[in-house]
Formats: C-alpha cells, sequence, structure tokens
C-alpha cells in the first residue's frame, strides 16, 4: 500500500490524531511561557538565580526525549502513563528556549534607552514592564516560536508512553516496517511545524521595534 | 498621594518660587568607582551652582565631566563629600521625586523607540499623574517651546524624525515636568555642524525664556562660551578653572590655554 492510499483510507484517524498531537502541544506551550516568561522577568531582578535557573532548564534540554519520557514515568503525581506524562515531558523542553530568550531579551536592551528610563525617575517595575518588555517582546517571541516548532517534534515521541498524537503512526509504522504508516504521522507532523513557525514569524515581525 | 507639580496651575508663580531654591552644591566631593578603588574619577570638587545659572561643564574626554553630571541625579553615588540639591542632600532625597524634578538630555537622546513622540514626550507627567488634559496642553507648550508642530509629530516614532528633531523632542521630553533642574550631557554632539549652531541658538532663546538651573557638559570650548553663564573647567577628576565667559579667554592656566589654543579662538594662541 503506497502512502497515499493510506492517507485516503485512514484520514479521520490522521485527523484524529493530528487533532491529539495539537491540543498536547498548545497545553505544554501554554504551561512554559506561563512559566517561562515570568520567571526571565524575575531573574532581569534577581540576578543571583540567573545562573542556577538557565543551568537546570540546559540540563533538561541535554536529556534524550525518549529517556526523559522514560525517567518521568515512576514519578508520583507528575509521572504515569498517558497525557499528563507527556506535558510535563514537553514543558521541560519547551523552558530553555523561552527562558533565555526572554531574559536575553530583557538584558539586551540599549544602555542608554535604560539610563534615560532611570533618569527620569522610572522605577524598576516601570522599566520592566514598560521598557524592557515591550522592546524585548520579539525577541521573546522568537523563543516561543523555537520551542513550538521543537515540541512538535518531541510530542511525536510521546505516543510511546500512551499519549498519542502523530507519533502513534510513527511507532505503529517502525514496527511494520512501513514506510507509508511513518509517513502519515511524519507528514501532517512536519506541515504543523512549518505552519506553527510560518504563523509565528508574521507575528515576532509585526511586534519588532525598529 | 501626587504632590502637586511646580509650574503647571499657575507657571510664572511657581517658577519663581522654584527658582529661589533650585540650586546645586557640590561639598567636596570624591567619586570613585569601588570604595576600595585607589584611583579616583573625581576628588576635591566643590562648587555652588545658584538659581538660574548655566553652567558649562567643559573638559576632555575621561575630565569626568559626565561623571560629575550623574552624581546629580544619582545615577551614579558620591564616594566621598556631600552633594546638596535644593539645600537638601541628594542622599536624603527619595530618588524618584528626586530624579523626577530634574530634567535630562543626553546626546544619544534616549527617546523610547517603541513609544510615539507624544509618549515620549509625556512620560514624567504621566508617571506624575496628571490629568489628561493638563497632559495634552502641556505636550503642546513644551512642542512650541522647541518648535515643533505638536499635532504633527504626535503620533510619529523616534526612528521617523531626523536627528535634529529627535534632539529637540529630547529636550522636550526633559521640559515636559516642568523641572527646576536641567542636566545636558553634550546634547548637541552628534549633529551636524549646522543643526548643531541652530539648535544652540534655540537653545539660548529657550533659556531666556523658562530659566532654569542648568548643568551643560561639553567638550567644544565655542559651546561653553556661548551657551554657559559660568564655564567650569575640569581636568583630571579635578576644577581647574571656574571663570565667566568673558574672563575664560583671558585665562593663564595651562589647560584653558590649550582648549584656547586648539579651538583658534584667539588668533595668534596656537603655538
Amino acid at each position: 500500500m503506497n502512502v497515499w492510499q493510506f492517507f485516503a483510507s485512514h484520514r479521520v484517524e490522521i485527523l484524529a490524531a493530528t487533532r491529539e498531537h495539537l491540543i498536547l502541544v498548545l497545553i505544554s506551550m501554554i504551561i512554559a511561557v506561563a512559566i517561562g516568561v515570568p520567571l526571565g522577568l524575575a531573574l532581569v531582578t534577581h540576578p543571583r538565580l540567573r545562573a542556577g535557573a538557565l543551568a537546570v532548564a540546559s540540563i533538561f534540554q541535554t536529556i534524550p526525549s525518549l529517556a526523559l519520557f522514560g525517567f518521568l514515568i515512576p514519578l508520583p503525581f507528575l509521572g504515569g502513563i498517558g497525557t499528563r506524562t507527556a506535558i510535563v515531558a514537553l514543558v521541560l523542553y519547551a523552558l530553555l528556549p523561552i527562558l533565555r530568550n526572554t531574559y536575553v531579551g530583557l538584558t539586551g536592551v540599549d544602555p542608554a534607552i535604560l539610563e534615560a528610563a532611570e533618569a527620569m525617575g522610572m522605577t524598576e517595575d516601570q522599566i520592566l514592564f514598560r521598557v524592557r518588555l515591550p522592546l524585548a517582546s520579539s525577541f521573546i517571541l522568537a523563543g516561543i516560536r523555537t520551542a513550538t516548532v521543537i515540541t512538535i517534534g518531541v510530542a511525536t515521541i510521546a505516543a510511546a508512553i500512551g499519549a498519542g498524537g502523530l507519533g502513534t503512526f510513527i511507532f505503529r509504522g517502525v514496527a511494520m516496517v512501513s514506510d507509508a504508516v511513518i509517513l502519515a504521522g511524519a507528514i501532517p507532523a512536519a506541515l504543523l511545524a512549518l505552519l506553527a513557525d510560518f504563523l509565528l514569524g508574521l507575528l515576532e515581525r509585526r511586534l519588532r521595534v525598529a | 498621594m501626587v504632590t502637586p507639580v511646580p509650574g503647571v496651575v499657575n507657571p510664572t508663580k511657581a517658577k519663581a518660587q522654584t527658582l529661589t531654591e533650585a540650586t546645586i552644591e557640590f561639598r567636596d566631593v570624591e567619586y570613585r568607582i569601588t570604595i576600595t578603588d585607589s584611583h579616583s574619577i573625581l576628588s576635591g570638587i566643590s562648587l555652588k551652582i545658584h538659581p538660574g545659572e548655566t553652567i558649562a561643564l567643559l573638559g576632555r574626554s575621561g575630565s569626568g565631566k559626565t561623571t560629575m553630571l550623574k552624581l546629580i541625579n544619582r545615577l551614579r553615588d558620591c564616594s566621598a563629600g556631600n552633594l546638596l540639591v535644593e539645600n537638601q542632600p541628594v542622599r536624603d532625597w527619595n530618588l524618584i521625586r528626586l530624579r523626577r524634578r530634574i530634567g535630562y538630555i543626553i546626546q544619544e537622546v534616549g527617546l523610547f523607540p517603541h513609544f510615539t513622540i507624544e509618549q515620549n514626550v509625556c512620560l514624567v507627567p504621566g508617571l506624575e499623574n496628571w490629568p489628561a488634559a493638563k497632559i495634552k496642553a502641556r505636550f503642546s507648550e513644551v512642542m512650541q517651546l522647541v518648535g515643533l508642530h505638536a499635532a504633527e509629530y504626535a503620533g510619529k516614532f523616534p526612528r521617523e524624525l531626523s536627528g535634529g528633531q529627535r534632539q529637540r523632542i529630547g529636550v522636550a521630553r526633559a521640559l515636559a515636568a516642568d523641572p527646576a533642574i536641567l542636566l545636558m550631557d553634550e546634547p548637541f554632539g552628534a549633529l551636524d555642524p549646522v543643526t548643531r549652531a541652530e539648535l544652540q541658538r534655540e537653545f539660548l532663546a529657550l533659556a531666556r525664556k523658562v530659566s532654569k538651573t542648568t548643568v551643560l557638559v561639553t567638550h567644544d570650548l565655542r559651546e561653553a562660551l556661548q551657551l554657559g553663564t559660568r564655564v567650569i573647567l575640569l581636568d583630571a577628576g579635578q576644577i581647574v578653572a571656574d571663570a565667566s565667559p568673558s574672563d575664560f579667554l583671558k585665562l593663564d592656566q595651562k589647560v584653558a590655554r590649550e582648549f584656547i589654543a586648539a579651538s583658534e579662538l584667539v588668533p595668534g594662541a596656537t603655538q
């Protein structure tokens, strides 16, 4: 059976898996942004936490993804088989690019502008939220974009711990030694990644301040 | 509680009132980057600046003139000695209040690229919670002072403006909350000679109109003599001359002579 025949005969299943995949990525990204951006903001005012937080986030990124899923299974509350464990792992992966870009963007603002803000009597919080954050927004979004593309790819592995998504086809295809089945998972995942990259790229350009 | 801002409800009355207080006094001030540092950037600085004076702080690069300026609004803190603004030690001032009472203009302008011109100019009045109508009126007023049409520029962003226009906006922003003191760090340094001369002339006219206590940092003797009511010469972190513009050219002091010779203001001074 060739790829197109498989797509045609399993389109309902593929569509459902794509939806599952998308939801998995979406939930993970929302949590990762909700943790990563405020944490990045906190690092600007608490420089002592910086080295530690960035190192921890980097370590998670170096753990091979399949191994990270495996490590999480025996953990209480966070672990087990299924979607919840997958989301925890995906969040840990997405955190570094978001955290790093948030921090670098916030601290990379032109010193002359920061000094002007200080000299005009803006408080530290006002400088952070009204000067640093808006000027870093396109940079932060670039981090979210990178993290999203990574997460869409890594989420295919979530199928290994029973979280569903497009990875289901890939693992099934590997087991069946069938390129058609593998591609039924891989092609939609690649398209999702390209689409997310394109859309977030548009948004990033709109936020950029010349 | 918001402290009322002088010079808004009744500009003439309030101005006269703030002007009498708008003094800056250095008492044996010293500045080192770190306390343990053996080399001091500034030492033995004593200087009383009177209300309404325009002090031109003249010196070569690295003489400490910008640092001296930054001590006034506490972008840097004195390592030793006393610095008083309006007869009160700067250390005793609420830092935010002190800075909002002092207009600050720098060479790179430091306009916020994500704010419109109106948002940039009206920043401090906004931070001080002025009513919207008053802010609006003040915007037109200061834009007129710097010779720009308020309605035309309000919605523009700094990147749409030329260097000279941006510098004017920088001045307008510093004047917006009607501070009694203005600090200017080589405000005309990045401009072409023609625009610079034009802005210098306008500054003189403006200074006559608003009469602030002004400290202007420059390395250009012509600018110091033209704009200053008093010229302070700094060399290696110390004040080496303090003279009126007309007396300055007669000084025998070595560094002063070097400046005069380099600027070729007096024929035959170069030897």
